[in-house]
């Protein structure tokens, strides 16, 4: 007490914070590193195995987020044999059995991404640190999947990228731990620039509106090359902020700048904006340099169909999958989901699922949990059933080569879910590409002993 | 000024077992994990800085994140291409975000009250749609700015030292993930918290505190407040920055969200939640937002179920019903409730229920030796 009666000097004080700072800080890890110490991160050791879903429950892409936990929900049960086993029972080759994922119990745990890669992050080291997810899945948006994809190569967790569609997810930013079944802004591309050509002539000049961030960057970049190569001319490419409720001070410049095609690089709620206000400018009834006016969006999903309402109408754009393709994958799946939510699902909830799925039976081939045994089991597997035609994990980027669909806004809908058509199905082999052509590099299988 | 009071002594010790002891003590709450206990030291540290302005010379800067944004890109770009070691980039970090403060306080600072706010507000919102939109190049946007295998680490590469793999930020070699990257936050905090409770009590404290009371009698008796003004405004710019680059640290990915006005605006509720203008105060409010942020964000229907599985059916039901609108996606809605209720029975945060609770126990003990703790004047 002598000691405090005096005061301290801030000599003192500094010396005995520092020394207990030391002391404190420092001395813990050595007992706690033991702890932490286990075979590889977050090793499942009860009789459950824990599933993280990253989902953005709010922001733009919320509704696809929405989407995709019913899809994940649907997957878990299946897999733990309740239900009706969905695509279970049409997946080949197959080694799931309908009793969770080596004989565990699946459970799931899920956190609001808001549609920000920052959150997103934060939400998947939650999952991972504290409620010790052996895989992360889920997101709908690119920047969220590249951010989340980079932390769990750190952490040593598998993630099975959602809805991503950008280039660089399994491109320039590619991740041995990340995997993708969704098809690319590149596929979409050279998918939709033929049919789109064909439909509304060789000579025409295209304006592009685009999401600011690395979807609609590499989108952009895809459209662009595809069209430019069959003949089309680019007026202008304008960049508009992810999440931006009014899209009019883009579309004025539109009606004087001489084009006559405009691409909306936009997706979920940004997209049904910008497309009702071009609309609403009477875009779709205009002429320009003697042609119609024409609208493309080369993502589609139903989800904005619906959204959009009548303004769909005849617009081309691609997509992932769709409900009402007739192979039996498709079938069971829209009759599965139909049954648990009474509406057809989308292709977030689609591609949710199938990774769900396709990682539980990775495990069963692999035969243990061990991430880098079980990124061995996926890359460069060959499935079909799944809805999707016959399907390759390429083992060079971890990206699905799949069949892709051009689709059109359905002119005379018969139901609210029967908005879209397909136009085409482009077989995979037309929009396989070679994987160094965007650079990348996946890095290395063995976990880091951090987590 | 040489010597720490008594009181002090003890708060800057409890304050220091506290946080050190906090992987133990926030177990039951399901936040002891390695992730949340950072961003408990960052917004400590992020939230303590802002208070150095907002709490000691009343000047309500609604931009604060703006600082807290460029510490983190610079950090970033610092392991980008100097070094993937800490110390570099969070001086890096600190001399950015202090000479931006200096900038921003230079102009903003001409102005007082609401016009302050506005000004700082407008700062931070432009720095924003810089980061987001303009500025791309240096910021990637709203994909956010990440560590790639092949940057170019130019010290990293002179000292040969080559590291394979995804490239992480070490300290002196030794990584900086879990709880060693907490230890090294808490060691921030703790340090910050000092220098704060240093400044409050030197004389420079004192003459913030009386340009908080009265800035035209502070000049009339012939100082110049705007040296001090302008000093706090970059001290409080450097400590968010400094917040920004440990989040960087322990985070490689700086965003642009960090930067937008809900993350200005954060920083200011968790100074009121816990009490402005207090030591500990700001620090606690950071803690309890990011608690609910992270905890009560992801509690799900299953999990409420499992909480009232004790009810009969058909009750339980009910509650998960009610009770589920509070919680998940409707964390603000508790939050938003928490808050409405300090701000109209306590209107000192946090602290003010801590010192009526302890000034009721005083009383009781009748001891009149021994003052109530200090009353500090909130706002």
């Amino acid at each position: 007490m002598t000691l405090l009666k005096r005061g301290l000097s801030r000599r003192r004080v500094l010396q005995t914070g520092m020394a207990g700072i030391i002391g404190t800080g420092v001395s813990p890890l050595i007992f706690s590193k033991g702890a932490w110490a286990q075979e590889f991160c977050n090793n499942p050791t009860g009789d459950t195995v824990t599933f993280g879903l990253n989902l953005p429950l709010t922001g733009a892409y919320a509704e696809e987020g929405a989407d995709e936990q019913k899809a994940y929900e649907l997957a878990v049960q299946h897999l733990n044999g309740e239900g009706d086993g969905g695509l279970i029972n049409v997946l080949t080759p197959t080694a799931l059995k309908g009793n969770g994922v080596l004989g565990k119990k699946v459970a799931f745990v899920t956190s609001d991404s808001q549609t920000k890669a920052d959150v997103a992050r934060a939400g998947a080291t939650r999952m991972i640190e504290r409620d010790g997810a052996i895989m992360v899945t889920g997101g709908s948006s690119s920047a969220e999947a590249i951010a989340v994809q980079g932390l769990c190569q750190e952490m040593g967790v598998i993630f099975m990228a959602g809805l991503t569609h950008s280039n660089d997810t399994t491109g320039k930013d590619k991740r041995r731990y990340g995997f993708r079944h969704f098809f690319n802004a590149y596929q979409s591309g050279i998918g939709l620039a033929p049919a789109i050509v064909d439909a509304y002539g060789a000579d025409r000049r295209a304006y592009h509106l685009t999401a600011d961030y690395t979807w609609g960057w590499t989108q952009e970049e895809s459209m662009k090359a595809a069209t430019e190569g069959l003949g089309w001319q680019t007026v202008e490419a304008v960049r508009t902020p992810l999440g931006a409720a009014d899209f009019s001070q883009y579309l004025t410049p539109v009606l004087n700048s001489g084009a006559d095609v405009l691409i909306l690089n936009h997706y979920g709620n940004d997209m049904v904006n910008s497309l009702t206000q071009a609309v609403q400018f009477g875009m779709r009834d205009r002429q320009a340099n003697g042609k119609d006016f024409q609208i493309v969006v080369p993502l589609f999903s139903e989800l904005m169909a619906k959204g959009a309402g009548a303004n769909i109408k005849g617009i081309f754009g691609t997509s992932n999958w769709h409900w009402n393709l007739q192979d039996p994958g498709t079938v069971a799946f829209t009759k599965s989901f139909g049954a648990a939510y009474g509406a057809p699902p989308s292709q977030a909830a689609h591609t949710a699922y199938v990774q769900a799925l396709l990682y539980a039976d990775a495990v069963e081939r692999a035969g243990t949990f061990y991430p880098p045994e079980v990124i061995k089991a996926l890359e460069g597997f060959e499935f079909d059933g799944m809805g999707n035609g016959p399907t390759l994990y390429r083992a060079e980027d971890h990206q699905c080569i799949k069949n892709v669909l051009v689709v059109q806004g359905n002119d005379a809908p018969t139901s609210e879910y029967d908005v879209l058509n397909i136009v085409k199905e482009i077989p995979r082999d037309a929009v396989a590409y070679d994987p160094t052509i965007f650079g990348g590099d996946l890095g290395p299988a063995e976990p880091v002993p951090m987590c | 000024m040489r010597a720490m009071s008594r009181n002090d002594l003890l708060l800057f010790l409890g304050f220091t077992l506290v946080v050190l002891a906090m992987p133990l003590w926030l177990q039951p709450f399901g936040a002891a994990y390695p992730d949340l206990l950072q961003r408990f030291m960052i917004f400590g540290i992020f939230a303590v800085g802002f208070n150095i302005l907002f709490g000691l010379t009343g000047y309500l800067s609604f931009g604060h994140a703006a600082f807290f944004g460029v510490g983190s890109y610079a950090a970033v770009w610092s392991f980008k291409l100097l070094s993937l070691d800490a110390i570099p980039a969070m001086l890096f970090a600190i001399v950015v975000s202090g000479l931006f403060a200096l900038l921003i306080g230079y102009v903003s600072l001409r102005r007082s009250g609401i016009y302050f706010s506005i000004l700082t507000l407008a700062f931070a919102q432009m720095s924003y749609n810089l980061a987001y939109s303009v500025l791309t190049p240096i910021t990637n946007g709203e994909t956010g700015l990440q560590l790639t295998l092949n940057d170019p680490r130019y010290l990293d590469a002179a000292m040969g030292s080559a590291q394979a793999g995804q490239p992480v930020p070490t300290l002196l070699g030794q990584s900086l993930g879990g709880f060693a990257g907490f230890y090294f936050c808490a060691g921030f905090l703790i340090l910050a918290f000092f220098i704060a409770q240093r400044i409050t009590n030197s004389p420079f404290g004192m003459m913030l505190k009386g340009i908080k009371s009265n800035q035209t009698r502070m000049n009339y008796t012939g100082f110049n407040t705007k040296p001090y003004t302008l000093a706090a405004f970059v001290i409080s710019g450097m400590y968010a920055g400094l917040a920004g680059a440990l989040l960087a640290v322990t985070d490689p990915l700086a965003g642009a969200e960090r930067m937008q006005w809900t993350a200005s605006g954060e920083v200011v509720l968790m100074t009121i939640l816990g009490g402005a203008g207090t030591l500990v105060g700001p620090v606690i409010g950071a803690w309890l937002i990011k608690y609910f942020e992270n905890i009560f964000s992801a509690i799900n229907d299953t999990m409420l179920h499992r909480f009232w599985g004790f009810l009969p059916e058909g009750a339980d039901n009910v509650m998960v019903a009610i009770t589920s609108k509070f919680v998940g996606e409707g964390w603000f809605l508790t939050l938003g409730l928490v808050f409405v209720l300090i701000v109209v029975f306590l209107p000192g945060g946090i602290m003010e229920g801590v010192r009526r609770i302890a000034h009721l126990f005083n009383r009781q003990r009748k001891s009149p030796d021994r003052p109530a703790s200090q009353v500090q004047p909130a706002e």
